[in-house]
């Protein structure tokens, strides 16, 4: 075996974007994960995706609209322009209505589904809409790694800023499914981050990060209503990083990836 | 990008199990393509099945993985002997140091499909033998390799559509490059299955005849399967003749779910960053394999696209009517054909394309001959406006 050399890969975040339950925007989750205010239970809000065009606004799934949306809000924290960016997105799966739907009427003896349900039901039906709103040309990656997407999309996005030297605009988000299929994959609800990483420190720069694998165990958070959301929503995984760069603190945490590989993560604010 | 060895290689599809099925039907100019007996579907098309899928049985400690996506998986790991170079190169670098970059637009969905006809007719509830995490989600396929060769390390499913196992070369290639892993183990698998042979004929993008690319009458795809795979190390110690990964090109259209940019503007810029990334120019390419699912749109957009960058200077052909489009695997299946094209010197012709679009101005082969081509690319693009081209070589 050949001695294994464990590359960091470091990177500039720019601009965050976030939606989960309770939490409706970065600023606001900045705000309790720094232990200002509670964490309150409320169902997670989606902005309207003004940008679309009318036809795909009304098409827009849930999954969709917290893809655009904490995208955007990071864009908009970077003050980066949506059209240049390249883009990672990172999802444990499609839009689980739309995947009910289809399944229920292939399941019925009128099997002529609809065209629309059908090109959205692909993965990277988030990635589509958002070249569709943004115009942007830019490579898009689409992945998906179950519960383990926030670290997946993490390492192809700072892939892309290391090797291709580009400002690469990381979206992880998942959404719930309906019944029968939310039992058998039960997440409770819609959630995304979104990180603007760039490969060189600017007077943007909100924090470096370096990421390197590890076999540590992940952090939890102490409060428990931000636990249950770490734990109960994949792209939410990333709590414990968004929690240091929230308190604007140097150290390093660990991220859940795919066992018995981890992230360790080291943070240096700006 | 610094170039990377293809140590070792495989593809099966409804042309048969392995490199010496692809290339006997590749060189007779067959196609593998059968009306429709897919199933329980009922639908006036042609489609690309493979043989003995559903006799694959997955090894008894992965059996929470069975479906059909995870047998086709199987069938192609065990064939061309890839199973045993990757158990060598896990030998050689250890087993966090080999990654898994699988692509696959539906994975085992075909599962969910069949688990609804069974719902508990009181509660609607899904069989308790239906496992969501190991069949349908995309995810699987990866999950799934990596537990079949034990790996430790970092692992992604890519899901754009069609050009998802094209994007995997990409997402390995940076890693092999920045030295997070020593090897990679890239792919596609894509299967049969209801949503996509209802859902291509919703769109009216399915033909009722085998699929015609490039010519003047085609009227759409005829949907296949197939599974293919490659192993991609750093080519410090490539010999002559081994098949090379030169460059890669992403992109997107950012203009439609499901139609290309009419003028293939998409296309041209995938295939522009993959001549930049290999540094090479449009005339060192010998032959192109496109993407040429035989719609009208798709075709037209792409043959613009060729034809602005190449000219009618480079033999190019679809191997769609052969294969069938097998959507998150063409990628992957593609990148064998083409390191076969390059191995095997012959240029892939075109079964079922009859009369050439006129309107198409590039130097399109409806039948396979002998050729030394030293370089060539592969298109892929997908759903949602994702594009990906891919140029592999012959090392000198």
């Amino acid at each position: 075996m050949s001695v294994s050399t464990n590359t960091p890969l470091t990177a500039w975040i720019e601009g965050i974007g976030f939606i989960a339950p309770g939490l409706p925007d970065w600023p606001s989750a900045r705000t309790v994960l720094r232990g200002e205010q509670p964490l309150l239970p409320a169902p997670s809000v989606l902005p309207i995706p003004a940008l679309l065009p009318p036809a795909e606004r009304r098409r827009a799934s849930r999954l969709i609209k917290v893809a655009l949306a904490v995208g955007l809000e990071a864009a908009a924290h970077a003050g980066a322009d949506v059209a240049t960016l390249a883009t990672v997105f990172a999802a444990s799966g499609a839009d689980g209505h739309n995947c009910h739907a289809l399944c229920e009427q292939l399941a019925s003896d009128d099997r002529q589904i609809s065209p629309t349900r059908f090109h959205n039901s692909v993965h990277n039906a988030a990635a589509g809409y958002w070249g569709i709103a943004t115009r942007a040309m830019a490579p898009c990656q689409v992945i998906c790694a179950y519960d383990a997407g926030f670290g997946a999309g993490l390492i192809d996005a700072l892939g892309q800023v290391v090797v291709d030297g580009q400002p690469t605009l990381l979206i992880a988000y998942d959404s719930e499914y309906p019944q029968p299929l939310h039992a058998k994959r039960p997440l409770p609800d819609v959630a995304g981050v979104a990180l603007l990483l760039a490969p060189a420190r600017s007077e943007r720069s909100l924090a470096c990060i370096s990421v390197t694998a590890t076999s540590s165990t992940a952090d939890t958070l102490t409060d428990p209503a931000l636990e249950a959301l770490r734990n109960g929503i994949p792209a939410l995984r990333a709590l414990p990083l968004l929690a240091r760069l929230a308190r604007g603190e140097t150290g390093s945490v660990c991220l859940d990836y795919l066992p018995p590989m981890q992230l360790g993560i080291t943070v240096q604010p700006c | 990008m610094t170039p990377l060895l293809l140590s070792a290689y495989t593809a099966s599809t409804c042309l048969g199990r392995g490199l010496d099925a692809t290339r006997a039907a590749l060189l007779a100019g067959r196609s593998g393509l059968a009306p429709c007996a897919f199933e329980t579907v009922q639908l006036d098309t042609w489609i690309g099945e493979v043989a003995g899928v559903d006799e694959q049985i997955l090894p008894a400690a992965l059996q929470h993985y069975d479906c059909r996506n995870n047998r086709l998986a199987l069938l192609g790991l065990q064939t061309d002997g890839f199973d045993q170079a990757v158990r060598a190169a896990i030998n050689r670098h250890g087993r966090q140091r080999v990654g898994i970059f699988v692509g696959t637009s539906t994975s085992g969905i075909l599962q969910t499909e069949l688990a609804y006809r069974r719902r508990d007719p009181i509660t609607g509830a899904l069989p308790d033998d239906f496992n969501y995490r190991c069949t349908h989600n995309s995810f699987s396929l990866a999950e799934f390799t990596r537990d079949y060769f034990a790996l430790e390390g970092m692992a992604m499913a890519v899901s754009t559509a069609c050009s998802s196992s094209a994007k995997v070369f990409a997402a390995a290639a940076r890693q092999l490059a920045l030295g997070t892993i020593d090897a990679a183990i890239v792919g596609g698998v894509d299967t049969l299955c209801l949503t996509t042979l209802y859902g291509f004929a919703s769109l009216e993008l399915t033909s009722n005849r085998p699929c015609r690319p490039y010519d003047a009458a085609r009227n759409g795809i005829s949907i296949g399967e197939g599974a293919a795979f490659a192993l991609l190390e750093r080519a410090d110690a490539a010999t002559a003749g081994a098949v090379l990964l030169l460059g890669t090109g992403e992109s997107s259209d950012a203009y439609h779910m499901s139609a290309p940019h009419p003028e293939g503007l998409g296309a041209r810029m995938a295939m522009d960053a993959a001549l930049r990334s290999a540094g090479l120019a449009a005339d060192d390419i010998g032959y192109i394999n496109l993407h040429g699912t035989a719609t009208p749109a798709n075709d037209a957009a792409e043959g613009k696209a060729v034809a602005a960058l190449f000219g009618d200077r480079v033999p190019c052909s679809s191997t769609k009517g052969a294969t069938g489009h097998t959507l998150g695997a063409a990628g992957a299946v593609e990148a064998v054909i083409c390191a076969q094209a390059l191995t095997d010197g012959f240029l892939p012709g075109s079964p079922g394309t009859e009369l050439l679009d006129p309107a198409i101005t590039i130097d399109y082969r409806l039948r396979t001959s002998p050729g030394t081509p030293r370089r060539a690319l592969s298109n892929s693009f997908g759903f949602g406006g994702s594009n990906c081209s891919l140029i592999f070589g012959v090392a000198p």
